[in-house]
């Protein structure tokens, strides 16, 4: 295992006295070589549980195994054998491209033999090599992800930390990310990469964890999570609001799952919509009432689980 | 060559190294700036208060006054060049750039960071503090060969400065805050410390606190440096600087570390 969390709890006191338990109880195991997809909605704890394991945060129970070391006992080796990249941009604006890589390689060791090759590859992933004698605050945001990406990449870690990598970036640049990451996996690297954005985990995950309030309520590949919660088919409908509450009542009361999305109803597990059921749901196609067909996709377990809507 | 995991101990230097090659990077930048301010400054001070002042007083305390204000703002030059960086660019780095959280996910911890800040500046402030000496010079100073001593004291007690200002900026709720902490503290510090004047003359009370400020040692130690030694006296100068630093390394280490790890 590459990472092995067990009943971890965090719990934060705020300035009135008030406990939140930010991770409550999270067991978690990411294998050697996978990569592993933390989904959750805001405040689920992903950044918590990072945090946690770069021993940032201190837990309050639990134990946590990272890379064969005790955490936070043994932290500072842990750390040295992953690369983080952290939720929100904390790379040093007044240092050019190169530098900030420079300075992170140092952190982590690199020989100075192999500093210049380290650097230049961190550049040539992150596709900065042009780039590279630029001051951060010129750079776009695009190119700030990738050179925060890059910079936790530059000692070649066997583990890498990926939190909410592509949280505001446009198609192009996300696009750009997911073949990065899609490279790490591919060469055998650990990752664990936390997101709210669905088509993320789907496309990159080997195996996913479904976290809400502080710990996992769901795992397993994206195609087995649909499989065991929102079946294979969903029935979307669309129509008046009466309508719409009407077929959320008969699917209920027939056992299966619902969920809201703006103007739609969709009905997971469609597949076992009885046949009467069936009838009765299609009918009323005259006032404006359609249905469409769909196979049932991580977002509506997502949904289901968390309660919540996505991006 | 072992593992490296295995060559990590509790203190290390690449921190330290790392830190400083990012000050490094920026100082080729400023360094002109910085040069100039440092030469510029304890030259108005030297015509303001070593003519202006020094023609009505002449002597004070055994020196010419331009003796004694030349050697003097070298103290007050270490105070304000090593409390400010340690006060603003930590608390600036810590809350608005986060690059302590940056750091502290690489195999670096909390004392490393601090041992790194602090030293930086220190050594900065501690040379560039000798400016005054060397403008002094050309206003006919004319030292003893203790004056090679000066950096020694001065980095000394900008590593106290430094750290102070690393722990301070681990006590304000804001950046604002500060000024409490600059006229509320440095303030007296730089008055009651026999810059511009010798403390003899002060009440009873002031005398003694004077003996509590670490700047009033440093100046001692810059003068006796300059104009001869006092041994005694000049031991336990460096040990109230030493306790001064050492006591201010423990407390900024445990602020940063309640601010950055939670
Ligand atoms: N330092 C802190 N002090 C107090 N509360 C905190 C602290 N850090 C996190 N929390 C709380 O812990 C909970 C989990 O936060 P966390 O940042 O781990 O969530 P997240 O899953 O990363 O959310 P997001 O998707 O918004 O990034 C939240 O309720 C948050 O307010
Ligand atoms: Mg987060």
């Amino acid at each position: 295992m590459a990472i092995a969390l067990r009943d971890v709890v965090k719990r934060y006191t705020d300035r009135d006295g008030t406990s939140i338990a930010a991770v409550d109880g999270l067991t978690l195991d990411v294998p050697d070589g996978v990569c592993l997809g933390l989904l959750g909605p805001n405040g689920a704890g992903k950044s918590t549980t990072m945090r946690l394991l770069t021993a940032q945060s201190l837990p309050d129970e639990g134990t946590i195994d990272v890379l064969g070391h005790e955490v936070p006992r043994e932290a500072k080796q842990a750390r040295a054998l992953m690369g983080v990249v952290p939720q929100t941009d904390n790379l040093d604006e007044e240092l050019t491209v190169r530098q900030n890589l420079e300075v992170f390689a140092r952190l982590y060791r690199v020989p100075r033999a192999g500093l210049r090759e380290a650097v230049g590859r961190a550049l040539e992933v992150a596709h900065l090599t042009g780039r590279a004698e630029t001051r951060v605050v010129n750079l776009s945001g695009g190119m700030r992800r990738r050179l925060l990406v890059a910079r936790g990449l530059v000692h070649s870690p066997r583990l890498v930390l990926l939190d909410e990598p592509t949280v505001g970036l446009d198609p192009q640049v996300r696009a750009d990310l997911w073949g990065l990451i899609a490279g790490l996996r591919a060469s055998g690297v650990t990752v664990l990469m936390s997101t709210h954005y669905i088509e993320e985990a789907e496309r990159l995950a080997d195996t996913c964890a479904l976290m809400s309030h502080g710990k996992v309520i769901a795992d397993g590949s994206p195609a087995e999570l649909i499989a065991s919660h929102a079946g294979e088919h969903v029935e979307e409908h669309e129509g008046s609001p009466e309508r719409l509450a009407e077929i959320e009542g008969l699917a209920r009361r027939a056992g299966l799952p619902t969920r809201r999305t703006g103007p739609t109803v969709s009905v997971l597990r469609a597949e076992h919509i009885p046949s009467s059921l069936a009838d009765t749901l299609a009918d009323g196609g005259s006032n404006g009432h359609r249905i469409l067909h769909r196979p049932a996709n991580l977002e509506d377990v997502f949904v289901m689980l968390t309660g919540e809507t996505v991006d | 060559m072992r593992p490296l995991t295995e060559r990590l101990r509790a203190f290390e230097w690449a921190p330290v190294r790392g830190v400083w090659r990012r000050e490094l990077a920026l100082f080729r930048r400023y360094w002109a700036s910085s040069s100039f301010a440092s030469l510029i400054e304890p030259t108005i001070w030297l015509l303001a208060f070593g003519f202006g002042f020094g023609a009505l007083v002449g002597h004070v305390a055994g020196y010419r006054y331009v003796d004694f204000v030349g050697t003097g703002v070298v103290a007050t030059a270490t105070l304000f060049t090593s409390a400010f960086p340690g006060m603003f660019n930590t608390y600036i780095r810590r809350t608005y750039q986060h690059s302590y959280d940056a750091v502290l996910a690489a195999p670096v911890d909390v004392h490393e960071v601090v041992a790194g800040e602090a030293s930086w500046i220190a050594v900065k402030s501690g040379v560039y503090s000798c400016a005054p000496i060397l403008v002094a010079l050309a206003f006919g100073l004319r030292p003893g060969v203790g004056v090679i001593a000066v950096p020694v004291v001065t980095v000394l007690t900008a590593a106290g400065f430094a750290l102070f200002g690393v722990w301070t900026s681990t006590i304000v709720p804001s950046i604002n805050s500060f000024d409490y902490i600059i006229s509320g503290v440095l303030a007296p510090l730089f008055l009651v410390a026999g810059t511009f004047f010798p403390i003899g003359g002060l009440p009873g009370w002031a005398q003694t606190l004077a003996h509590v400020n670490p700047l009033y040692h440093c100046v001692e130690l810059v003068r006796h440096a300059v104009f001869g030694f006092h041994p005694l006296a000049d031991l336990g100068h460096v040990g109230a600087l030493v306790v001064f630093a050492a006591l201010m390394w423990l407390l900024a280490v445990r602020g940063m570390r309640r601010r950055l790890i939670d």
